[in-house]
C-alpha cells in the first residue's frame, strides 16, 4: 500500500480552482510530482498516454532492428546490434513501470498496444530493406529520440523523469554506433556509398515528424508544457535536431534529402540555425492512422509473439502456485 | 486476453558495490522471486550497476500515507537544535 502500485485504488480528485491552483504552483517551485501525490485527473491521463505510447513505441522499435542481427556483416556489428535492441526491450519496460504507477496494469498496456488502442511512434512502420537502415535509425532516429528525451528527464512526474535518465544513459551508444556505422559505409564500395546515402533519403523525413505536429496543430502541447511534462514544444526539438543532425551528414560527405535546406543566421535569436523545406505531413497522418508500409505487420508480429508466450507465463504462474503450496505444507 | 492472471510486481533494489546501501532502480513483473532476481539481473544491471539484487514483492511494501505527510514529516523543520550549527563556539576551538 502507497508504495508503487495504484492498482484499485481511489484516484479521485475533486478538482477546484483551489486545489489545481496549489498543483500548479507545486510545479512551478519545480517540486516533483509523485504516484501517490493527488494529481489532477488530466495530469493523469495525460501522462498515462505518453508514458505507455512511449513504452510501444521501444517495444515495437526492436523489430525492424532485430530483422538485421542474423544478417550483420560482422561478430563486432552483430553484439552492437543485440546489446541495442536488449537495450529497447529494457527501456520498454522502464516505461511500463512508469505507467503503471499511475493505475494503469501493464495486461491493459499490453491489450491496448495489440489492439490497436494504443499509438507508438510511425518511424517504426517503414521497413529495414538494407543494412545502412541499421546505421540510418541508430543516428537519425536514435538521435531524434534523445533530443526528445534528454528534456524529458526534468519531467514533473517524478517516475517518467527517473526511467528517461536511465534511458538516456543508455542511449547513447545507440546512436554513436549508427553513425560509426554509416561512417564506414561512406568509406566504403561506391556500391555502400549509394547505400548509405539511399537509406539517409528514406529515413531523414520520418525522422523529422518523429517530433509530432507542428506546434499550430499540436492538441497536447500548451497544457503539458504548463505542467512541465514538456519542456520544449515540438518544433523547437525539430529545430534544435536539424541543426545539430546537418553537419554530422556533411561531415560523413552525405546530402540531405532536401532542396530547401539552408543556413539561416537570423534564426535561433541570432545564433544561427538551418531552415528546412516543409514536412509531408499527409503521409505523416496516414502513417499515424496506421496506413504505413508496415503497421499491420507490426501489430501482427507482436500479437503472435503475445500469443505464442502464453504458455509460458501460465507455466511460470503454475510453477510459483506449486511451489509455493509445497513450501506451505512441508 | 483481459481474463489473464496478473503476474505479479515486484519492486528492484541493487547495491551498486560493497559498502553501499541498496537502492531502489525500478520495477518488473515475475511470477515468482527467482525469475524476479533473474529478471532484475537482465534487466537492471547490463551495465555493471552493481553486485548484489533484493527483490521485494511490490504489495508486501509498507510506506507511509502521503496524505499524513506534513504531520509525519514538518515537525523536523523547526527543530535547528538537532544540527551542529545551531550551537556557538569559539572559533580558536577549531574543528569540533
Amino acid at each position: 500500500m502507497y508504495s508503487q502500485g495504484l492498482l484499485g485504488a481511489n484516484t479521485d480528485t475533486d478538482e477546484t480552482e483551489d486545489f489545481l491552483a496549489a498543483f500548479q504552483a507545486r510545479i512551478d517551485a519545480e517540486e516533483k510530482i509523485e504516484p501517490n501525490d493527488p494529481m489532477p485527473a488530466a495530469y493523469r491521463k495525460t501522462l498515462i498516454r505518453m508514458i505507455s505510447q512511449h513504452a510501444h513505441s521501444e517495444i515495437v522499435g526492436m523489430l525492424p532492428e532485430g530483422n538485421w542481427i542474423t544478417r550483420a556483416p560482422s561478430l563486432r556489428r552483430k553484439v552492437a546490434l543485440l546489446a541495442k535492441v536488449q537495450d529497447e526491450g529494457g527501456h520498454g519496460l522502464y516505461l511500463y513501470s512508469a505507467a503503471e504507477t499511475l493505475g494503469v496494469s501493464r495486461e491493459q498496456l499490453t491489450e491496448e498496444l495489440l489492439s490497436g488502442k494504443a499509438k507508438y511512434s510511425s518511424i517504426f512502420n517503414y521497413p529495414t530493406p538494407t543494412w545502412a537502415d541499421i546505421g540510418a535509425i541508430g543516428w537519425l532516429v536514435d538521435g531524434a529520440a534523445i533530443m526528445n528525451q534528454v528534456p524529458l528527464c526534468r519531467c514533473s512526474y517524478g517516475p517518467y523523469a527517473r526511467a528517461m535518465i536511465r534511458v538516456c544513459k543508455e542511449e547513447s551508444f545507440h546512436q554513436r554506433q549508427g553513425y560509426e556505422l554509416m561512417r564506414k559505409l561512406t568509406r566504403g564500395t561506391d556500391e555502400q556509398k549509394a547505400m548509405a546515402q539511399d537509406a539517409l533519403n528514406r529515413w531523414w523525413w520520418p525522422s523529422l515528424m518523429m517530433f509530432g505536429p507542428s506546434d499550430t496543430d499540436s492538441q497536447h502541447s500548451d497544457q503539458s508544457m504548463k505542467w512541465k511534462i514538456k519542456r520544449f514544444t515540438n518544433d523547437e526539438l525539430r529545430q534544435k535536431f536539424v541543426d545539430a543532425t546537418v553537419p554530422q551528414a556533411e561531415l560523413i560527405g552525405l546530402t540531405m534529402p532536401d532542396e530547401h535546406l539552408s543556413w539561416n543566421e537570423s534564426k535561433n535569436n541570432g545564433e544561427g540555425g538551418y531552415d528546412f523545406g516543409e514536412i509531408d505531413w499527409d503521409e505523416f497522418w496516414r502513417v499515424v492512422k496506421g496506413h504505413g508500409m508496415m503497421n499491420k505487420d507490426r501489430i501482427a508480429t507482436r500479437k503472435k509473439a503475445w500469443d505464442d508466450g502464453a504458455w509460458v507465463r501460465e507455466a511460470a504462474l503454475a510453477h510459483a502456485r506449486k511451489t509455493r503450496e509445497r513450501k506451505e505444507a512441508a | 486476453m483481459s481474463s489473464e492472471p496478473m503476474i505479479p510486481l515486484w519492486e528492484v533494489f541493487i547495491r551498486p558495490r560493497n559498502g553501499l546501501h541498496h537502492k531502489h532502480v525500478g520495477s518488473l513483473h515475475a511470477a515468482d522471486s527467482e525469475m524476479a532476481v533473474q529478471a532484475a539481473r537482465d534487466v537492471y544491471t547490463r551495465r555493471e550497476e552493481g553486485n548484489s539484487v533484493w527483490v521485494v514483492r511490490a504489495e508486501d511494501i509498507v510506506a507511509s500515507d502521503p496524505s499524513r505527510s506534513e504531520e509525519n514529516f514538518d515537525p523536523a523543520a523547526d527543530k535547528v537544535y538537532r544540527h551542529p550549527s545551531f550551537y556557538d563556539i569559539p572559533d580558536e576551538v577549531g574543528h569540533m
